[in-house]
């Protein structure tokens, strides 16, 4: 808590930190109250006074954004769709850390056998090619938010595991580790309590790319049509535009959605970039 | 060197040989049975037994692994569940069709990144510069197939520049000739895809080219180079640019082996026939032989390119290979 407390503030302090911090914050309240404020239902069919499916419309006041092949309210969607973007997003990227930090910190303290067995199962995962391994995993598994979940955490926790790992070799070398071995804690407790704390900064660092990097890779599985069939999501949206084949008659169909994504996942970035720059000046390259 | 070298040739083999390993056993571990889809249960059970003596699926599992390890080391992908021809020939020009999209995208994206990267650190501070990593991050934050949806849109739909996807128009070159890649009309259907993968693919060099000059600019060899009252153009492209460079250039091969992974998402907007697309059909038939040789294919590729990225960074920074 204390941690996010104060990550909270090292990037209220810059411009560009409070302005994305907000629009984050947009985010979470939609995807909180959205399908509250949505006038429609994520996949409710309008009809005119004629009793005949409102296909295609042009935005109004009515619809805003417009409607869909099938007669659905684009700004509903839009306003539905964020819920699972963050569900999914924050999930697979606490989720992605978790298991990044625990690796490489156990990688890095006991070092030698543990190390080098541990690195070679890294290296085995960053060879891995990252979408289409997630497509033959969901083939396999089934397409729920749940699936798509565990798929992206179990290959995006490699380089999270990587960067903590050399942290924790160099960190492993300062007096402050000494003093507390010399006091008979255990290796557990130096672990956890001594170094631990150290790399949480990396490991902020670390969610805020995953959180990015997640909500594409939702977006682009959602595309590919290996999404969750139950969820409406940003992705699932534009792949029902591309699949209908009418996308390139109604631009207010493809548009929003696609620009949900950018909004949500530029702010996650900038917020990620103004605590790196004051935490980390050196962490630029992590992707 | 020379061990840096093996050690690294090593893990890649070890890798892939995992990779192999977990696509014969993933099919064969998950609930479901993969061969309901040749195999109909509807058979009696006696044609089915016929039939799955046929594949060789009634011997024990490791019989199985062994013959599937013997059959890709001489390029025997087995036969397509979908096509019942096999998958080898599915995949001969696909791989071509790939990397000629991917690989001038990449080379193209590298070049602007690397210079726009240099001017924007030369110009730091400037209105320019806010501008533009603004506008890469944001490109970053698009998925990419929706960029290029938009481009089609605007520039196949609205102003009938360039052709709607697919790799040459259907019919010109019935017999799949070699001769299709140097027409003009393969270059019209390549240029959208190309550019849309490259405007894309620009934005990690660019970024890290530009904190990479940031951070050189800060060091003592630049200011003495100022105190020698070299001009500051000169300073920038003949000696911070040059030093920035390295690590730009140990990231493309690893970069480029995710281009090729991603491959999957653009070859779909853009109907181009390359292993993604192929990729992504198969696994939405349940064309399990042609997933798992498509699957390993865009796997050589993104290992290879790790690899070369190693090799470089040990080459360039030869630190690094005594660790």
């Amino acid at each position: 808590m204390k941690l996010l407390k104060e990550f909270l503030a090292i990037v209220w302090r810059s411009p560009s930190g409070k302005a994305s911090l907000l629009v984050f914050g947009l985010c979470l309240f939609l995807a909180a109250f959205g399908p509250l404020l949505a006038p429609y239902g994520a996949t409710e069919r309008s009809y005119d006074a004629a009793g005949d499916l409102v296909r295609l419309a042009t935005p109004s006041a009515d619809h805003w954004l417009g409607t869909t092949l099938l007669g659905r309210d684009v700004f509903s969607q839009i306003l539905w769709g964020a819920r699972p973007a963050i569900i999914i997003g924050v999930l697979t990227a606490l989720g992605t850390v978790l298991i990044g930090v625990n690796v490489g910190l156990i990688a890095g303290y006991f070092g030698g056998r543990v190390d080098s067995v541990m690195m070679r199962i890294t290296d085995i995962f960053l060879g891995l090619p990252f979408l289409p391994f997630i497509i033959v995993l969901l083939s396999l598994t089934g397409r729920s938010i749940w699936t798509i979940i565990f798929a992206m955490m179990i290959v995006m926790w490699r380089s999270t595991a990587r960067i903590v790992r050399s942290q924790v070799l160099s960190i492993r070398e300062m007096q402050f580790v000494a003093a507390a071995k010399s006091t008979g804690a255990s290796d557990l407790d130096v672990l956890y309590k001594e170094i631990a704390p150290n790399v949480m900064p990396l490991a902020l660092i670390g969610i805020t790319f995953a959180l990015a990097w997640s909500v594409i890779t939702e977006a682009s599985i959602g595309f590919l049509g290996f999404g969750d069939p139950d969820v409406v999501s940003w992705g699932s949206i534009i792949y029902q535009a591309y699949a209908s084949q009418m996308m390139y008659r109604a631009p207010w169909w493809v548009l929003p959605p696609g620009i949900a994504i950018m909004v949500l996942v530029t702010s996650v970035y900038f917020v990620g970039r103004a605590y790196e720059e004051v935490v980390n000046p050196r962490m630029r390259e992590m992707r | 060197m020379k061990s840096f070298v093996a050690r690294r040739l090593w893990h890649m083999c070890l890798t892939l040989f995992v990779m192999i390993t977990l696509m014969f056993f993933l099919f064969r571990m998950l609930p479901g049975d993969p061969t309901a889809t040749v195999i109909s249960p509807a058979l009696y059970p006696k044609a089915q037994e016929a039939l799955k003596a046929q594949f060789g699926l009634d011997r024990p599992l490791w019989e199985q692994y062994f013959v599937y390890l013997k059959n890709l080391a001489s390029f025997d992908f087995g036969i397509s569940f979908h096509t019942r021809r096999p998958v080898a020939d599915a995949i001969e020009g696909r791989l071509l069709n790939t990397v000629l999209l991917i690989l001038p995208s990449m080379f193209l994206a590298y070049v602007a990144g690397a210079l726009l990267g240099t001017i924007v650190a030369w110009r730091r501070g400037s209105k320019f510069e806010t501008a533009l990593v603004f506008a890469a991050t944001s490109l970053q934050s698009t998925p990419v197939f929706w960029l290029g949806m938009l481009a089609i849109l605007l520039f196949s739909i609205r102003l009938d520049l360039f052709p709607i996807g697919h790799i040459v128009t259907p019919g010109l070159f019935p017999d799949n000739s070699l001769k299709m890649y140097v027409s003009a009309d393969f270059l019209h259907h390549l240029a959208l895809p190309f550019l849309v993968n490259a405007l894309y693919q620009f934005c990690f060099p660019f970024l890290l080219m530009r904190s990479t000059m940031l951070s050189t600019i800060g060091e003592d060899y630049i200011e003495l180079a100022r105190m020698k009252g070299l001009k500051e153009s000169r300073i920038i492209f003949g000696h911070a640019m040059r030093n920035s460079l390295l690590p730009l250039a140990t990231t493309m091969p690893m970069i480029l082996g995710w281009a090729v992974a991603g491959s999957v998402v653009i070859e779909t907007v853009f109907s181009w026939p390359g292993l993604g697309l192929l990729m992504v059909e198969a696994v939405s038939r349940s064309d399990y032989p042609m997933v798992q040789a498509t699957f390993l294919l865009i796997a050589v590729l993104t290992v290879a390119g790790t690899f070369i990225a190693d090799l470089l960074y040990g080459l360039l920074d030869p630190r690094i290979v005594y660790e």
